[in-house]
């Protein structure tokens, strides 16, 4: 390697020491340097540009919105879509409608989640290995392919056009995911602590409660969060079980939002409705950041 | 007069194990119990029942009429619905354009994002962030971002010059799939690429001096080392992606509605279900595309296993 530079250098080592030089000034550093930040910017512009450009629309005005040539910033930057669709009462409906499905469906998954991580993760008995790939084979099922049968089930329980409908299907979902990721959370705990309980007298329950539930709560909260997420973004089951305006999800009120009036499509509002969904998520999932990507790659690179 | 075994310290404590042992089993299927009651009853009774319905002709609203048993008729349906053929045939696409490009471009922003620079946590923040936004509400930015009239994307197109006019990016047949695929594509990719990252972070980092020490050029790293330790991670990101893909429904349902042109197979089979109300014709559907998927899964595994011996 130094033969080759050698021979090069030699004819011209003016050159050569010159060129070194400018590299190593600060202006040659930044020069080195540009394509990588070129790089970085533009995976920068390429994640955001949509969110920004829905937050552009939702802060433009009608009359800003819907000229030719696109403005790129919103120069009378005003809440009135805002206003509109939070004054919408579907749009309100749809908001404690996802609220209260995503809560319960969570909660849910998380009390079975856990008593059944704490099985998988902390005992050993035969079929344990059985119940876990079932679980995690469960995690690829395609919803799709029971929807006829839940259709009808759903039906025959009185439950369709019900939020309770959504609450018992998205299980499907966010359950066997739950188990999962919570069972890697408890197999990581060290014993110690748990054997000194049962030294102490405590039953595997009192052990659970009190010693290994406050120690994975970190793990409780990432997959609670990423369990909400999924149930808050369903989109096919709310669409194929749900009729009546005031009984819809954010999914389906934002797909259906038309405005008052009907003529043109009301992208302002609509776009002020994506950023009033996806603020919350994204605020949750920034402040989470370091345990949702630890959360996620337990989920699937230990796969 | 004869003795009475007397139980050795080791029989004790073999059977007091067992005993104890016993007990914990009990204890551990009592714990799981709930679980495996909630998926047993949402996922394979549900399963059960619609392989049972794709020899029916259950309608939705089956008052009217008693469901009959009908035997494979179903199933020759299906092999002769060229609108379902058309559906796999779009589903196939989607997957291969769209896992394709996030898979390469997913590795270009993870080998970026790995290296050491200022600002990185703030990366990763901003990659987390299309993954986020719900799946149904980034197809609605899009779409408006397409818009024929007042949308950036013919706006941007033509200040750069690479359109003469606008196009009418989602009505238009031949880019249609092309817009939708682009959705897809910003929203997985940020998700593969992370994927891929924490992959790369558990790449000891002696390997790469020991490689530049034996004068490795940086391209002879990435094919030496890098790629076969990511394999793993790799394989897995792929899978997911692939499964996912070939269930997609959200976008493709904001996008088009269930215009046949554009159907996916899940978009067929919810319509055939819910709009048509064909339950025994939509199970059929569903057996099909579990059968489509189950093969990809096979392919997949497979491939693990011979990577893994």
């Amino acid at each position: 390697m130094s033969t080759v530079a050698e021979r090069a250098a030699r004819p011209q080592p003016y050159e050569l020491s010159r060129l070194r030089r400018l590299a190593r000034s600060p202006w040659g550093r930044f020069l080195r340097k540009l394509p990588f930040w070129l790089l970085i910017a533009i995976i920068f512009v390429y994640a955001l540009f949509p969110f920004y450009w829905a937050i552009r629309s939702a802060f433009t005005p009608d009359s800003d919105l819907f000229v030719t040539p696109v403005k790129y910033f919103p120069s009378h930057p005003t809440l009135t879509n805002f206003r509109e669709v939070l004054s919408t009462k579907d749009f309100q409906h749809a908001l404690i409608n996802s609220t209260i499905v995503a809560t319960s469906v969570t909660v849910i998954s998380l009390a079975i989640g856990a008593l059944a991580g704490y099985a998988i993760g902390r005992f050993r008995f035969r079929g344990r290995a059985a119940v876990l790939y079932l679980m995690l084979s469960m995690t690829i099922f395609p919803q799709i392919a029971i929807l006829g049968a839940l259709y009808t089930m759903i039906t025959r329980f009185h439950l369709y056009d019900s939020l309770g409908a959504l609450i018992l299907s998205y299980m499907i979902f966010t359950l066997p995911f739950t188990v999962w990721v919570l069972t890697s959370f408890m197999r990581g705990l060290p014993g110690d602590l748990e054997e000194a309980a049962y030294v102490d007298g405590a039953t595997p329950l009192q052990v659970f409660y009190k010693v290994l539930l406050p120690l994975i709560a970190p793990g409780l909260v990432t997959t609670g969060l990423l369990a909400f997420i999924a149930a808050w973004n369903e989109y096919l089951y709310a669409l194929s079980f749900i009729q009546t305006p005031q009984k819809y999800t954010v999914t389906l009120a934002i797909t259906t939002f038309q405005g008052k009036s009907g003529f043109q499509q009301p992208w302002g509002e609509i776009m002020a409705a994506t950023v009033i969904v996806t603020l919350p998520l994204i605020v949750a999932t920034l402040v989470l950041q370091r345990r949702i990507l630890a959360g996620l790659t337990a989920g699937a690179v230990k796969g | 007069m004869s003795v009475a075994p007397v139980p050795t310290r080791a029989v004790v404590k073999r059977r007091r194990r067992s005993r104890l042992q016993r007990k914990q089993t009990t204890l551990a299927w009592i714990l799981l119990l709930p679980a495996l009651a909630v998926v047993a009853f949402v996922a394979f009774y549900p399963l059960g029942k619609t392989i049972y319905y794709s020899f029916t002709d259950q309608q939705f609203l089956s008052g009217l009429q008693p469901t009959k048993w009908i035997g494979l008729r179903n199933y020759k349906d299906l092999i002769h619905d060229t609108d379902f053929r058309n559906s796999i045939w779009v589903t196939v696409k989607f997957t291969l354009i769209t896992v394709s490009f996030e898979f390469v471009l997913g590795m270009i922003i993870a080998l970026v994002v790995n290296s050491n620079f200022k600002g990185r946590g703030v990366m990763r923040g901003v990659m987390l962030v299309p993954w986020a936004i719900p799946t149904v509400v980034a197809a609605q930015m899009w779409k408006w971002m397409y818009d024929d009239v007042f949308g950036v994307v013919n706006d941007g197109g033509r200040r750069l010059h690479l359109l003469h006019h606008s196009v009418a990016w989602i009505s238009q047949p031949n880019t249609a799939l092309g817009s939708v695929c682009a959705v897809d594509i910003w929203k997985t990719t940020p998700f593969v690429a992370l994927l891929l990252l924490a992959g790369l972070q558990v790449i000891p980092g002696e390997l790469y001096e020991a490689a530049r020490v034996d004068g490795a050029s940086p391209l002879q790293q990435f094919y030496r080392i890098t790629l076969p330790l990511l394999r793993p991670a790799i394989l897995v990101a792929l899978i997911f992606r692939t499964l996912d893909a070939l269930r997609v429904f959200d976008v493709f349902n904001v996008f088009f509605g269930n215009r046949a042109s554009t159907q996916t197979m899940a978009i067929y089979d919810q319509n055939t279900i819910v709009g048509v109300g064909d339950v025994g014709y939509g199970s059929a559907i569903s057996v099909g595309i579990f059968i489509i998927i189950g093969l990809f899964v096979v392919i997949y595994t497979t491939v693990m296993r011979v990577e893994e011996e």
